[in-house]
């Protein structure tokens, strides 16, 4: 809403309070002033001017040569190239010296030979905006009424010596959408009554009933209709200081009857429209639900196909304005029209809503009702607003108005207590204080021993219940008048959950490991959200997505990651390790809620050690983000319980990826990006993991317990095996760990090699065994025992030999 | 033959002194100390002398042998070192060669503020609170006191999956969750950190995923003052003592009294730049005291309970902490941003 700080000087008494200060006081108070602006801020020397005469430049077909009286001893020459300009016309003359928006200074000058002391100015180069500039002008100069007064300050004919507030409105304040509701908000800050403008009932003559019908068959969408008659109107433009209003509202002025509807739409909050009564087609409206497949074309000149959700306003049969959004081309008052019909009607908000927001059409009346108008002011609006059709177009206004009313007002009575305030605030106001703060706002309170009893304006549609005063109490009191506490009471213990914990134990040992935490979109591409999917379900897509590239819900995150790598790798940053813990989302049945998986990903690629004056360049490797995953595990102290076999993954390289899993049950892999996917997306050798976060921090693991550290010796046995080439070392390493018994404490392979000293198709694993009984010293024939053991089940299970 | 010993001692050390390896030190000590060395071959003249003489003689030997070997000791010693400053010389390395580098990772700059938050929220006793970022239009709207047609629900246009689920719009579901769960009864304390998703086309300002902090406090007797205690705390805590906090009355549909939390503007001190639109305040969270409708929804007596909340983006809160222009960063993992946040702050 943008409220003219002049305009409000008419309704509440701002004497001494400059715009500057109301808007910082009113956004105080709760309205956002998102702006103050300054109307003839950076514009000096503009006057009036009388055009004396006016003929065409010698030497210029399209510029005229004016002699123009601008108040000072001589008239002065100024050339002209406006298409209106005419002699007799008062303008805006911008003098020599003078300053025009943009630091444009008017310096005299010669065109074509002829000499021009000023110009005769246009309202967009005084600052206007051109979507604001009736259409008579914004081709040309704009012309004042004849009476204006020659050499006087032009601007403030205008009215741009203003300033205009812009209000942030929130979907509460409603009432704000209107002078009247503004000035009661000011008003209650600076505890000042407030003016309203006064009516005069139109003298008898011949009544409006005899000229139209009304009749409403969609009561609930609309309660209150009121038509009142205005005739013999001579159309012509609004007063000058009403179209100064309506653009300094951001309205642009048509006729003086419209610009009457829209001035009163501003100064009450209440929309009207103007129907030329003789093009209506009928002597009757009727309200209705407009029927299926239903046309109307609109003032824009646009037909609206309507359905059963659409109010129309009709003659009986056809539509005639679509309530509430906008009129009908077809009676829309223009230039030849005689008789206005006019409406000042109560529409409810969600019909009106469906249909602004189904023909895309949002109006300053629309607005209004879909965030709700005052009910009580639609008669008074009418009312004015036929008195001014009567002073500013020479119409007779017809007695009394046309009603079809089957509107209840049940007054809104709200009730708190002193004590309610204060508990609810912190705070120790008095009786006074409160009730001092209600009179402020012009309700009517009853206060009884501590009880305040409101009755609520209708204006105020905010307020139902008692926070709601008690809100009006805080914010008229002053937010920053509160005191600062903080909660006492109960008191609680906080903390994360064990999950929680163990979640941030993930993320500081990946970034200890050197990985950097990325965060990527949930909403990914059908296409990508199926990619790497531990669970391959059918992914949940949005019912209106904004693109297809984010349509979908994702079922993985590694795709992400590798457009993330892709991204950077495109910057010229090859050595790149990202990870990312985030929900996956699982369709489950219809009426579920889908299962939201929180998955741990990563994607490495580039070189890890990268130290090169010592000739350290290695590229990340399969065993590089095992070993990290490893760590990870045995920081989690589940690293026993998760195993890793070979497997295969879609996109993945078939010979370089493990699945890995907890108790039998898959819960993630590891693993490098098939080369042909890498190739596709420009990336380097690319190794990534994905697993289900949730899987790997719900493992109950025992509580932790402190072991005697040995006090005997252990021996270490070491042994060189030789294998299939085609043998797991993993499986070579279980069936040691199996078949060493419980004193083989641990097991290290040290040693691969498969080369030219080895038979074809056979290669050598060498593993260190560490032998250790913790009560005890060991003897060798002890460890020989076991190691016999190991050395059998080795030959035994996996053809293992000693290596000669 | 005291003389003769003399002379050895003499001639001895003067050898050792010359010595100029361990090497030729130890040939010394064989030739003079040795079984067939100068000093047994003077003593094997001992018998020709009177049995006073014999025992003088005797320790007169000792006392040579004794210097020559102190004198060989101390010289070893001396050889030994000098071996040692010329190993430690020739190891000398150029130390402005680059280290060896430790890869480091970093938390993402959101991260950092959630937990930042969290942790100083669980010093206040706050425990930490999560929910589905797919919701029920029920707890993200109808709960929260946004019925089916409530105009403000166009304040939060959202991604809806079904007529009735969405992809949340606030973390505020969490809260309306908790509150369910806990059946009516005090104290709720919770902070809820959360990715939430609105229909904005993503440019320097707007993103349709982001995260989103918010906190909840329910008992009987939480005051509004209580709210602005702790958004002080919370204010001070997160951009530094200096900066002042102004509450402004505004509109949520799921508070009443409503909250919007302004602080001084860092770059110009207050006195109106272009990052704080020349206000000299910068808008950074909206909060208020639970509307008795959420909390009786909730199965909370509103006549008995009150509480407050408060809500904030963590993108927001790192783009005035950190000075950051584009919200998109946040989500293209550039390793050139994401490098940044690994300092750790007080």
């Amino acid at each position: 809403m943008l409220v003219s700080y002049k305009w409000l000087k008419e309704y509440v008494d701002l004497d001494g309070v400059s715009a500057a200060e109301l808007a910082e006081k009113i956004t105080k108070s709760g309205i956002e002033v998102e702006g103050v602006e300054t109307l003839n801020e950076g514009i000096r020397g503009v006057v009036v001017g009388h055009v004396l005469s006016c003929e065409q430049h010698p030497n210029a077909d399209k510029l005229n040569k004016c002699l123009v009286d601008t108040g000072e001893a001589d008239p002065v020459q100024i050339i002209c190239g406006a298409p209106n300009v005419a002699a007799g016309q008062k303008v805006a003359v911008a003098k020599t010296g003078a300053v025009l928006p943009g630091n444009f200074k008017i310096k005299k000058a010669k065109l074509r030979g002829e000499e021009s002391n000023g110009m005769i100015c246009s309202l967009q180069e005084l600052g206007i905006e051109g979507k604001l500039v009736a259409k008579e002008f914004s081709e040309g100069i704009y012309v004042f009424p004849n009476a204006a007064e020659v050499g006087t300050d032009a601007l403030e004919l205008l009215n741009r010596d203003d300033q205009i507030l812009e209000l942030g409105l929130t979907p509460n304040r409603a009432d704000c959408l209107s002078m009247l509701g503004v000035a009661y908000e000011v008003g209650a800050i600076l505890g000042k009554e407030v003016k309203l403008p006064e009516t005069n009932t139109a003298p008898e003559n011949e009544k409006a009933s005899d000229y139209i019908k009304v009749s409403v068959a969609a009561k609930e969408d609309n309660p209150l209709y009121v038509a009142k008659v205005i005739k013999n109107v001579k159309i012509g433009p609004s007063p000058q200081w009403m179209q100064s209003r309506l653009m300094g509202a951001g309205i642009r002025p048509h006729n003086n009857i419209v610009d009457i509807t829209n001035y009163i739409l501003l100064e009450y909050g209440q929309p009207l429209h103007a129907f030329d009564y003789d093009r209506l087609g009928s002597r009757e409206i009727l309200v209705r639900r407009a029927a299926d497949g239903e046309e109307i074309v609109t003032l824009d000149d646009t037909k609206r196909i309507l359905s059963t959700d659409h109010l129309v306003i009709t003659n009986g049969t056809e539509p005639v304005a679509l309530a509430g959004v906008m009129g009908g081309a077809n009676s829309e008052v223009n230039s030849q029209t005689e008789n206005v019909l006019l409406e000042s009607a109560y529409f409810t908000g969600p019909a009106i809503r469906k249909a602004s927001k189904d023909h895309g059409l949002r109006s300053e009346a629309s607005t209004r009702y879909e965030k709700g108008v005052d009910p009580a002011r639609v008669r008074a609006a009418a009312e004015r607003a036929a008195e001014l059709m009567a002073a500013y177009a020479q119409g007779e206004v017809l007695a009394g108005s046309v009603e079809a009313d089957s509107l209840e007002i049940t007054p809104v009575i709200v009730s708190v207590t002193l004590e309610k305030v204060n508990r609810v605030l912190g705070t120790d106001l008095s009786e006074e204080v409160v009730a001092d703060i209600f009179s402020r706002l012009k309700f009517d309170v009853l206060t009884d021993n501590g009880t305040f009893t409101v009755t609520v304006p209708t204006r105020r549609g905010d307020i139902t219940i008692e926070e709601d005063l008690i809100e009006e109490v805080a914010r008229l009191y002053g937010y920053d008048l509160l005191p600062k506490t903080l909660p006492i009471g109960t008191s609680t213990q906080g903390g994360l959950t064990d999950y929680q914990k163990k979640r941030r134990t993930v993320r500081q040992f990946l970034e200890g490991a050197g990985l950097m935490q990325a965060i990527t979109y949930s909403l990914t591409s059908a296409e990508k959200a199926a990619q790497y999917a531990l669970d391959k379900r059918e992914p949940i897509t949005l019912a209106m997505p904004m693109s297809e590239e984010r349509s979908v819900l994702r079922l993985s995150i590694v795709p992400q990651l590798l457009d993330a790598l892709k991204y950077n790798q495109a910057r010229q940053n090859d050595n790149l390790a990202l990870y990312e813990t985030g929900a996956v989302f699982l369709k489950t049945g219809s009426s579920e809620l889908p299962e939201e998986r929180e998955h741990l990903a990563a994607a490495i690629t580039g070189l890890w050690e990268n130290h090169p004056w010592q000739g350290a360049k290695e590229p990340v490797d399969f065993y590089v983000v095992k070993g990290i995953l490893e760590g990870l595990f045995t920081q989690l102290g589940i690293e026993e319980m998760v195993s890793f076999k070979q497997g295969a993954v879609e996109g993945m390289h078939p010979g370089r990826t493990a699945l890995l899993s907890i108790a039998g049950k898959q819960v993630g892999f590891v693993g490098q990006v098939h080369p042909t996917v890498q190739k596709s997306l420009d990336l380097k050798e690319t190794y990534v993991f994905e697993l289900s976060l949730k899987a790997i921090l719900s493992v109950e693991i025992p509580a932790l317990r402190y072991k005697t550290i040995p006090r005997y010796p252990s021996i270490t046995r070491d042994i060189a095996l030789v294998v299939g080439a085609e043998t797991p070392a993993g499986d070579l390493q279980d069936i040691i760990i199996e078949a060493g018994g419980s004193l083989l404490t641990d097991v290290n392979l040290f040693d691969l090699y498969e080369g030219e000293h080895m038979e074809a198709g056979k290669k050598s694993l060498a593993f260190s065994l560490k032998y250790l009984n913790p009560e005890k010293t060991l003897t060798d024939e002890d460890v020989m025992k076991a190691h016999d053991k190991v050395l059998t089940a080795l030959k035994e299970k996996a053809n293992a030999v000693l290596r000669g | 033959m005291q003389d003769r010993l003399k002379e050895l001692e003499g001639e001895a050390i003067s050898k050792v002194e010359s010595a100029s390896s361990l090497k030729e030190l130890n040939e010394v000590r064989v030739s003079f100390l040795g079984k067939k060395g100068p000093i047994t071959e003077v003593l094997k003249g001992m018998g020709k002398l009177s049995a006073e003489e014999r025992p003088k003689m005797g320790a007169l030997a000792n006392e040579v042998r004794d210097v020559i070997s102190m004198r060989i000791e101390s010289k070893q010693q001396e050889l030994e070192e000098a071996a040692v400053n010329e190993k430690l010389a020739s190891e000398t390395i150029d130390i402005t060669l680059p280290g060896r580098p430790v890869r480091t990772g970093s938390h993402h700059p959101l991260t950092k503020i959630v937990e930042e938050l969290e942790d100083l929220f669980i010093g206040m006793g706050y425990t930490v609170a999560e929910g589905p970022e797919v919701e029920k239009d029920y707890y993200n709207f109808e709960a929260l006191n946004l019925p089916k047609g409530h105009p403000a629900r166009d304040m939060q246009d959202s991604f809806y999956i079904t007529e009735e689920f969405l992809l949340r719009t606030h973390t505020s579901p969490v809260q309306a969750r908790t509150m369910e769960k806990n059946n009516g009864q005090g104290p709720v304390k919770i902070i809820c950190p959360g990715k939430v998703y609105r229909r904005d086309n993503d440019d320097a300002t707007h993103s349709h995923q982001f995260m989103q902090i918010e906190g909840l406090v329910v008992d009987e007797n939480i005051r509004m003052s209580d709210l602005k205690g702790t958004l002080e705390v919370f204010a001070k805590k997160m951009f530094g003592d200096d900066r002042e906090i102004r509450l402004r009355p505004s509109f949520f549909p799921f508070t009443e009294p409503s909250v919007e939390m302004d602080i001084s503007c860092k770059i110009c001190g207050g006195a109106g730049c272009s990052v704080c639109k020349k206000t000299g305040w910068i808008e950074i969270l909206g909060a208020g005291m639970v509307h008795p409708n959420v909390l009786e929804m909730a199965g909370y007596d509103s006549k008995k309970y009150t509480g407050f909340a408060f809500g904030m983006g963590a993108e927001r809160i790192a783009m005035l902490k950190y000075g950051i222009d584009d919200i998109r960063h946040f989500y293209t993992d550039d390793i050139r941003f994401l490098t940044q946040f690994s300092v750790p702050e007080e």
